[in-house]
């Protein structure tokens, strides 16, 4: 066993690249749940723009144009669950079930003639003098853009919510949607709009795996990133800057232990691997202690009628 | 002053199975208070809810100040100047204050200068409220002022209120009305929505009443007695029941020495209760809520068991019996919460039927259930107890409070029980489902059935009941014959010496 090999500025910058994903698709559906629908849908909308951004990409060779479709394929399907909750009033949870499981099986057909092949790599935001300042430039100022880009979706999500007459309007709908539609406001279409925002957000948060941190496709390669990012949303009390904390919490501990398996620490490999999920589950269980409010209309269903 | 607001023309509105609104007509005035009178399901909701653009009329026009009104939202009648505070509140809990009328606004000043007119306008006119409270902490009454701020600060030039004083005490009623009158004298137009009548009299210049979506007459509610108004809205002579007389039997049910602890952790526990019931009877069990009258009831009903020897039907101890066997025997009971106890929100009227109907209507054999004896029951109880529904198809939740209240109630009283107890019978119930409600009480305890009335409403408990005992504390006072009672000895019954007590420390 040798501690000394864990080099902290390294563990530091890939616990930026490993919280990414799920921050991404986590704040999609953090606006998704405040607007009052719940989509358990996330991994299959990750999974379906995961192959979608690397297929696009390997056929461009374009990475850009890559997450562009990635976030279009997710948004696509969730149109899907849209269409399934908002129009035909089915049941949230029962269609977003039904659409990771179509989603994972979508993207194995997709995906058949991809295994295998390498994608050009993206480029690094190479930030001169930053990027060379000892320790933080390795840790803050060497990642590729999409890093910087889930941060800056964190930060804007927030000031949307708090300080925009849109922002203002999604949380009521999410609040009392009866009273909303008493006061005239759209709910349906706004619903659907929040919908298909988390579905492009799941979808780059997927192709980022696909693109970045693995890159290569292999199926269900997301691997339950879908359900951390649906539970960080519960961690997150619906909070936006709460999902950046709770994404670098399980991003560190999932980099931290396997760089203690590569150390060689004589805990046995299972347990290392499972500590990311058991802690995700411990915090979320202290953290609905607290009595974080839900979005009042959370989960039920909307119907105009009279 | 006087010049003519708003002209509604023969206005209809009809849903599937009902017509909400036939051709309604009538004119509102600047400046004056209107009031919409009605019973439960006259139609004065769809009414309100065409002026403010929820709803689209089927035929009829709508003229505003000489123009042609025909909003086909909410946000263009708001822009027309007319605004609406719901009777259910339309808030929202998790938002501030500020945030909940910059959702009722069309274009919203920044949120400080928002939150400054907000503290203006609610002291100008007496209705003190701060900008950046949340809402869901605010009592009934400050939610209101919420909802009449947000309509305030758009300069509305027709305010709807649709049953504004139901939620609130007597001095923010009082409160109330000034700032109405005060918005009267700016020229502001008032359609006031209630079935308070007294209410009406005192606030209002005009009154418009509506009988089953038809017009049917106006009124100035200052020279119209309560008692006119109330025979308008039901279409007949307002009926007050009538006791047969019948003579009583014997004794059917005895009630000694019955205790029991409350399964709730704010109830109160039943102390030693003593009572006999004799056939063709009406007891009326009277009292302050939260007296032992859940409890009472549940200890009737079986859903608590007590002692075997504490309740007897006809000699027969039946304490530790299930409600289904007690059912079997005769004792059958209606409790007070509607949804959710004496129905299943959920489920169609049919199958509610079925829940309590089973034992003594013989709806299921082996096991299996019968479903077409139990429509055709269902159907009995719609037609014989005037059920307004399209069917007994419809979920319960449907019906509105009277209506399921009279299927409730009907389904009991057609199971033709030896002992029926029912728990605040007409609580939220308009004055003509209230009527029949307490007719077909009357009606079962002439055909020789003992009944139990438990009440918080004095008047209904004096009008039904051949005696009278009041719940205090959980102790059951003795019996007294109605008749002659004076409303002093009913209070000294209902406070008993606990009561003095207290009254005596307060002095």
């Amino acid at each position: 066993m040798d501690l000394s090999a864990i080099n902290p500025a390294l563990l530091l910058a890939s616990l930026l690249v490993a919280a990414t994903p799920i921050m991404i698709a986590g704040i999609g559906e953090l606006v998704v749940e405040r607007a009052g629908v719940l989509n358990l849908g996330v991994e299959g909308m990750m999974i379906t723009g995961a192959i979608c951004g690397f297929m696009a990409t390997i056929i461009t060779g374009s990475p850009a144009l890559g997450f562009l479709f990635a976030a279009l394929g997710g948004a696509a399907l969730s149109l899907l669950f849209a269409l399934l909750t908002q129009v035909a009033l089915a049941n949230q949870v029962a269609s977003g079930l039904a659409l990771t499981l179509f989603g994972l099986g979508l993207s194995s057909l997709l995906g058949q003639g991809y295994v295998g092949l390498k994608p050009p790599s993206s480029p690094k935001l190479d930030i001169p003098l930053l990027s060379d300042i000892p320790f933080f430039g390795t840790v803050l100022f060497s990642h590729d853009i999409i890093v910087y880009l889930g941060i800056a979706l964190v930060a804007a999500v927030w000031a949307t919510l708090k300080y925009t007459r849109v922002g203002l309007v999604l949380r009521a709908v999410g609040e009392n949607h009866d009273a909303a539609h008493a006061l005239g406001y759209k709910v349906v279409r706004i619903r659907v709009l929040a919908i298909m925002f988390g579905g492009a957000c799941a979808g780059l948060g997927g192709a980022y795996i696909s693109l970045i941190r693995v890159p290569q496709w292999t199926e269900g390669m997301t691997a339950g990133a879908g359900w951390i990012a649906l539970a960080l949303v519960v961690f997150a009390s619906w909070k936006p800057w709460r999902v950046l904390l709770g994404a670098w919490l399980f991003g560190g501990i999932t980099v931290l232990q396997l760089n203690l398996q590569a150390a060689g620490v004589s805990i046995p490999v299972e347990i290392l691997s499972m500590s990311p999920y058991i802690i995700t589950i411990v915090v979320l269980v202290i953290m609905s202690a607290d009595k974080s409010r839900a979005p009042a209309s959370l989960g039920r269903i909307f119907h105009a009628s009279s | 002053m006087t010049g003519t607001l708003l002209t509604i023309d023969g206005l209809t509105k009809a849903y599937p199975g009902v017509v909400a609104n036939d051709t309604v007509s009538f004119e509102i005035k600047t400046g004056e208070v209107h009031a919409l009178l009605g019973e439960n399901g006259a139609g004065k909701s769809t009414l309100v809810k065409m002026i403010y653009g929820l709803v689209k009329p089927d035929s009829g026009s709508m003229v505003m100040n000489g123009e042609a009104f025909a909003p086909p939202e909410p946000r263009a009648a708001r822009a027309s100047g007319v605004a609406m505070v719901f009777q259910h509140f339309s808030l929202f809990d998790a938002l501030d204050v500020a945030e909940n009328i910059a959702l009722g606004m069309e274009n919203p000043p920044p949120m400080r200068d928002l939150a400054a007119r907000i503290r203006q306008v609610s002291e100008e006119y007496g209705l003190p409220l701060d900008p950046f409270r949340t809402v869901g902490d605010l009592s009934a009454g400050e939610r209101q002022r919420v909802e009449i701020i947000r309509c305030l600060l758009q300069d509305p030039k027709l305010l709807i209120m649709d049953e504004p004083t139901s939620v609130l005490t007597p001095q923010e009623v009082d409160i109330l009305f000034e700032t109405l009158r005060k918005l009267t004298a700016e020229g502001v137009a008032i359609l006031y929505i209630s079935h308070k009548l007294e209410e009406i009299r005192a606030l209002c210049d005009h009154a418009t009443i509506l009988r089953l979506g038809k017009n049917v007459g106006t009124c100035i509610p200052a020279e119209t007695s309560a008692r006119d108004m109330a025979e308008l809205m039901v279409g007949t002579e307002l009926q007050t029941p009538k006791s047969a007389g019948a003579t009583l039997g014997d004794v059917v049910l005895d009630i000694s020495g019955l205790s029991m602890p409350s399964p709730s952790a704010f109830g109160t526990a039943l102390k030693n209760v003593h009572m006999r019931l004799r056939a063709g009877e009406v007891l009326g069990i009277g009292g302050v809520a939260g007296n032992g009258q859940d409890e009472m009831l549940l200890a009737l009903s079986g859903e608590v068991r007590v002692d075997a020897d504490a309740l007897k039907l006809k000699g027969e101890p039946i304490g530790r019996l299930a409600p289904n066997a007690r059912r079997a025997l005769g004792l059958l009971t209606a409790p007070e919460e509607r949804l959710g106890h004496a129905a299943a929100p959920n489920m169609s009227l049919t199958e509610n039927a079925l829940l309590t109907g089973n034992v003594r209507k013989g709806l299921s054999n082996k096991g299996f259930l019968r479903w077409g004896k139990t429509q055709s029951f269902a159907e009995e109880i719609i037609e014989k107890f005037d059920v307004r529904t399209p069917g007994p198809d419809n979920a319960a939740r449907s019906l509105s409070g009277g209506n399921l209240q009279k299927f409730v109630i009907g389904r009991e009283v057609l199971q033709e029980p030896e002992v029926l107890v029912v728990n605040q019978p007409t609580w939220g119930v308009d004055a003509s489902a209230a009527a029949s409600i307490r007719q077909a009480i009357l009606d079962l305890a002439a055909g020789g059935t003992a009944v139990i009335v438990i009440s918080q409403d004095l008047d209904e408990l004096m009008e039904v009941a051949d005696n009278f005992a009041a719940l205090n504390e959980g102790r059951l006072t003795e019996a007294r014959p109605t008749k002659g009672l004076s409303i002093d000895e009913i209070g000294l019954m209902m406070g008993g010496a606990h009561g003095m007590e207290v009254a005596h420390v307060d002095a």
